[in-house]
């Protein structure tokens, strides 16, 4: 496991990171969110970053999968730096990622079945028999069954999470990103998609980056946990190691505490 | 009075950002029509939204247009004993002008902003940045087919628009006011060569490009929840008809 933080990204020498954020600073209108932002995570990891709302996950994430682009920085995927990447490259590049939003981010417009074949028809040549295959596959990959016809509006939040868990697997790829995979379910329901996470990362044999803020949903499926804070990682361990931390900031949020550095100077 | 500069000055920098802007989407749009997959699913589909469910709405407008517009000529015309040419007057102006600018306008209101609110609730519910993930550019997958559907229908509505005001006017002059019918009709063709037609339907197919890629842009760059949604849309409409109403103007000095 490589373990690095704000200071120098360290290397190891027997194994290239899967994926590897260098520097990383990024503002939105003269508002810094990222500040010198540096992670590596090995093939096969399962890193989950922990951070309080605003303080920059999402856009994290986002620079993973090129979807915004560092103002300095560099994001190395399997050694290849994508914000060096053309548009149509990148494009073609993101086929190694399956990314699974927030709400799920289904296409409205289409059914279930449409919305987990829609990769497939665009980006292989399978036949339509081997796509439905392929999206019954994936469907009990997460577990549901009967659903391929519904549209996304008339799911709950959990099913509408799991079909877009199964959206992101349809193209086998390389790199799993959760963004807030359980924010808005009840705690029955985070437990249930913590578990699938879990067990998707298992059997898929993937890298699995997740961010969220719900520490119980982190310590369940993280081989290491990293906490951003002020725009860099301020942490940066194993569940275990994370939970004895003895920084300020990282026991303030583990125990969820108004009062602390976490809060200082701002009204919250 | 350096206020009133600071004003002035930001009005025209956001002018020309928003220009440069809607040229680099024009640009990315054309640039990303040439390469595959090429969706003609997706083509037909935006096809079929943008011209055959327009039929009504264009069939009201350019009926009633070309009615009321042989009612005031006539009866204008009467005063100066020209009613002869009340028939090429209609036809006239209807395929050079109302109809096109009539019929892009009107596209605008249902389609255009339509375009702006779909894309840009996609936009607000991630869903353009989940395309995005799936390796699917957004400019290629929800641009392209509604641009090319704007270009190559509206010619065709306008077409119907140039054939219903006519008929409209036909129906009005006759009917309504006596002209005689024989007659009417030779005044309608007499003084029309193709260019009158041609010109109409080039400048439907630019304003067919106008208002599509206007929702299209407005929806795209879509922030802040559901009220954003409302602004794109708005914004959708009055910019494209503005688009519309003065390219009309360079467009008819260009051509005729």
């Amino acid at each position: 496991m490589t373990v690095a933080t704000n200071m120098e990204p360290q290397s190891d020498p027997n194994a290239e990171p899967m994926i590897s954020l260098q520097h990383i600073y990024k503002s939105f209108e003269g508002k810094e969110v990222l500040r010198d932002l540096s992670i590596d995570i090995a093939r096969g990891e399962s890193v989950v970053i922990v951070g309080g709302s605003g303080t920059g996950k999402s856009v994290t994430l986002k620079h993973i999968i090129g979807l915004l682009r560092p103002d300095s920085g560099h994001v190395m995927i399997e050694g290849r730096d994508i914000t060096e990447m053309r548009p149509v490259e990148l494009n073609r590049f993101r086929q190694h990622f399956g990314m699974a939003f927030q709400e799920g981010a289904l296409f409205d417009s289409m059914s279930v079945f449409e919305n987990i074949a829609f990769p497939l028809r665009r980006h292989t040549k399978m036949t339509e028999e081997a796509i439905a295959a392929r999206v019954e596959e994936c469907l009990e990959q997460v577990h549901l069954h009967g659903v391929d016809g519904k549209r996304p509006s008339e799911l709950s939040g959990g099913m509408r999470r799991r079909v877009g868990f199964a959206r992101a697997i349809s193209l086998k790829p390389e790199i799993l990103l959760f963004d807030e995979p359980t924010t808005g379910l009840d705690p029955v329901i985070s437990d249930v998609v913590a578990d699938l996470i879990v067990e998707m990362d298992r059997t898929l044999n993937t890298t699995t980056v997740t961010i969220t803020h719900d520490m119980k949903v982190a310590f369940k499926i993280a081989d290491r946990v990293a906490m951003l804070f002020q725009g860099h990682i301020v942490e940066d361990g194993t569940p275990a190691e994370f939970q004895r931390s003895e920084n300020p900031i990282v026991q303030q949020f583990i125990e969820g505490r108004a009062e602390g550095p976490l809060t200082d100077g701002t009204n919250e | 009075m350096i206020r009133v500069l600071e004003q002035i000055g930001r009005v025209f920098l956001r002018l020309f950002e928003e220009t440069g802007l809607w040229f680099t989407m024009l640009w990315r749009t054309m640039a990303w029509s040439v390469r595959p997959p090429y969706g003609v699913g997706e083509w037909f589909r935006q096809m079929v939204r943008l011209g055959v469910d327009s039929i009504p709405v264009v069939f009201l407008t350019a009926m009633f247009t070309g009615m009321v517009l042989a009612l005031q000529t006539f009866i204008g015309f009467q005063r100066v004993h020209a009613e002869s040419f009340v028939g090429s007057v209609v036809a006239l102006a209807m395929l050079r002008e109302l109809s096109p600018v009539l019929v892009g306008l009107m596209v605008t209101g249902r389609v255009g902003s339509s375009m702006a609110a779909e894309i840009g609730t996609m936009r607000v519910t991630e869903q353009i940045d989940a395309l995005e993930a799936l390796a699917t550019d957004p400019i290629q997958y929800l641009f392209v087919p509604r641009v090319i559907a704007g270009i190559v229908m509206l010619p065709f509505l306008v077409v119907l628009g140039d054939a219903l005001g006519i008929g409209g006017g036909y129906l009005v002059a006759v009917r309504l006011m006596h002209a005689n019918p024989v007659q009417y009709e030779i005044n309608t063709y007499q003084f029309l060569d193709m260019n009158d037609v041609w010109s109409g339907l080039i400048k439907a197919s630019a304003f067919g490009l106008i208002l599509t890629l206007t929702g299209c842009v407005r929806g795209y760059y879509t922030t802040g929840g559901a009220e954003g949604v409302g602004r794109s849309t708005t914004a959708a409409v009055v910019n494209a008809s503005l688009i519309i109403l003065l390219s009309d103007f360079f467009l008819t000095k260009l051509l005729f």
